[in-house]
């Protein structure tokens, strides 16, 4: 049984407001604008957008700032602002060969055709505080190469397709719409493009822990990163009234691809498989962590021996969301007087009882103990 | 379509602001915000999935041809919620199509456009190829 509780409308008002004043911080302190956060937090505004599920670099930043930097709190607040506007089409498949890269590196091959570059990468940095950024100061331009040839970046995968040593990922011709959990809630068994899904818009945290589970031994999958590729790519969305499909503007998105081993079953000689992760901006540790996770997910798929959680689609993917995982947790902060007052009852009841019966088995033994003396 | 999806906002609005006659435009679609849902690819070549939305306006106008009289229709689906942009982006395409002065206008602006476009891409891929690294392995214990 549910019982409303009300009253606390003051407290809550002020409550609000006290939490304006605060992410204002001090007024000494120049207000933070939504440009400086979407130009200046990007890798924030990007991991919001991925995991709220909603390409929009202004209305992160708005989310992030809103949310006082908590991320997860923007992520919700993307997420039910989504909720506030019409499905107006579905895009054509986006096409990451055709990136326009701004970075790409392989760990399995050192010179694969277009090369490897670096782009803006944490990666090499000696994570050691850089007390200049702490003084405001000017910015020295990064340096060009102005000569360098456009090569063609095919994918590393095609590479080991063309020996037949790693599965291909081919399109069905006739192609049907993929599943959308937005519209029908998560069924299990979910087939491969609804885990991807589910995964893209997952928790980064959380599917960091479960892909590191799985490199120390909690179903193993042997990954190498194949290729890593972050970049812009043209969205299209087909319009009616011209009868083809159209650009609509270019994206942000990294993809991983992750090549792991497979011993082979009764159908499938030995070769590679491949683990997929793709999301919005640049968010690499989530793709990383995403292509392991959607590998280790495929042990059904492939015939392995699911032992553990990184392998239980269930498990993995029904914890995956933290807009529902933190709404649990978080409910319990709400009132349960009522529920509480029934389990204490509960429990005083059990105690009188236990208290009863203990009473009644000493007379017993006093009885007895009387009874041999005599 | 796509240079002017690809368009600065401003830059749409000088050009309608520099023609000598506006024509008549009719909203057959006056600007709405909603959501694309984003597909992407298994592996980037395999079965399609939802990755996730993006924000977009489209508008749709019409205007009729300065010579015919015939109505054309202009439209526009633009990534993100601006409409204004949405509804420029929507008149210089039905402009585009009018027979008297649609190419010569397209011939004007569309290199203009790109060439804005081009410009921005190639200071990404000229900044980008100088972080190009050659990996080399060694042979230790020789």
């Amino acid at each position: 049984m549910y019982v409303a509780v009300k009253g606390g409308e003051r407290a809550i008002e002020n409550a609000h407001a006290l939490l304006a004043e605060t992410r204002r911080g001090n007024l000494d302190v120049p207000d933070l604008t939504i440009d400086q956060i979407r130009e200046q937090m990007p890798l924030a505004v990007d991991r919001v957008m991925t995991e709220g599920s909603l390409y929009d670099r202004d209305l992160a930043a708005l989310a992030i700032k809103q949310a006082c930097g908590d991320l997860v709190e923007a992520i919700f607040l993307l997420r039910a602002y989504r909720t506030t506007l019409p499905r107006l089409a579905e895009t054509q498949p986006i096409d990451t060969g055709a990136m326009a890269i701004r970075r790409r590196i392989s760990a399995t091959y050192k010179d694969l055709p277009g090369g490897q570059v670096l782009g803006p990468t944490f990666d090499y940095t000696h994570r050691l505080l850089d007390f200049a950024l702490a003084a405001e100061g000017g910015l020295e331009a990064a340096p060009r190469n102005p000569d360098a040839e456009a090569e063609a970046t095919p994918r590393v995968a095609n590479l080991l397709a063309s020996e037949d040593l790693i599965e291909t990922e081919d399109r069905d011709p006739e192609e049907q719409a993929p599943p959308d959990l937005t519209r029908d809630p998560l069924e299990f068994p979910a087939e491969r493009a609804l885990r991807l899904q589910a995964l893209a818009r997952g928790d980064e945290g959380y599917l960091l822990a479960l892909g590191y589970s799985t490199q120390r031994g909690y179903g193993r999958t042997h990954p190498f990163a194949g290729e890593i590729r972050m970049g812009e790519v043209e969205v299209e969305v087909f319009v009616k009234e011209l009868g083809f499909a159209v650009s609509i503007g270019e994206i942000t998105v990294t993809e991983c691809e992750m090549v792991n081993q497979f011993a082979g079953s009764k159908t499938k000689p030995p070769q590679f498989t491949r683990g997929y992760g793709l999301t919005f901006g640049f968010c690499e540790r989530k793709a990383m962590a995403m292509a392991l996770v959607d590998r280790s997910l495929r042990a059904r798929e492939l015939g392995e021996e699911i032992t553990a959680p990184a392998q239980d689609e269930e498990f993995a993917l029904a914890h995956a969301d933290n807009v529902e995982a933190s709404g649990f947790v978080q409910h319990l902060k709400l009132p349960h007087y009522v529920d509480f007052q029934s389990e204490l009852e509960l429990v005083r009841k059990m105690r009188e009882e236990i208290e009863a019966r203990r009473w009644a088995d000493e007379q017993q033994e006093d009885e007895v103990n009387h009874v041999a003396a005599e | 379509m796509t240079q002017l999806a690809h368009a600065a906002p401003d830059v749409l609005s000088d050009f309608l602001t520099q023609l000598d006659t506006v024509p008549d435009f009719q909203f057959l679609k006056t600007p709405e915000t909603g959501l694309a849902m984003v597909r992407g690819r298994t592996g980037g070549s395999g079965a399609p999935f939802n990755l996730g939305e993006v924000s977009m306006t489209r508008c749709v106008v019409s205007m009729p041809d300065s010579l015919t009289g015939k109505q054309i229709d202009g439209v526009a689906y633009i990534a993100g919620r601006d409409r204004s942009r949405t509804e420029n982006a929507a008149k210089l395409d039905a402009l585009f199509q009018d027979s008297a002065f649609g190419d010569e206008l397209r011939t004007k602006i569309l290199p203009r456009l790109s060439a804005a476009n081009d410009d921005r891409k190639r200071e990404k891929a000229a900044k980008t190829a100088a972080t190009k690294v050659e990996f080399f392995t060694m042979e230790r214990g020789s």
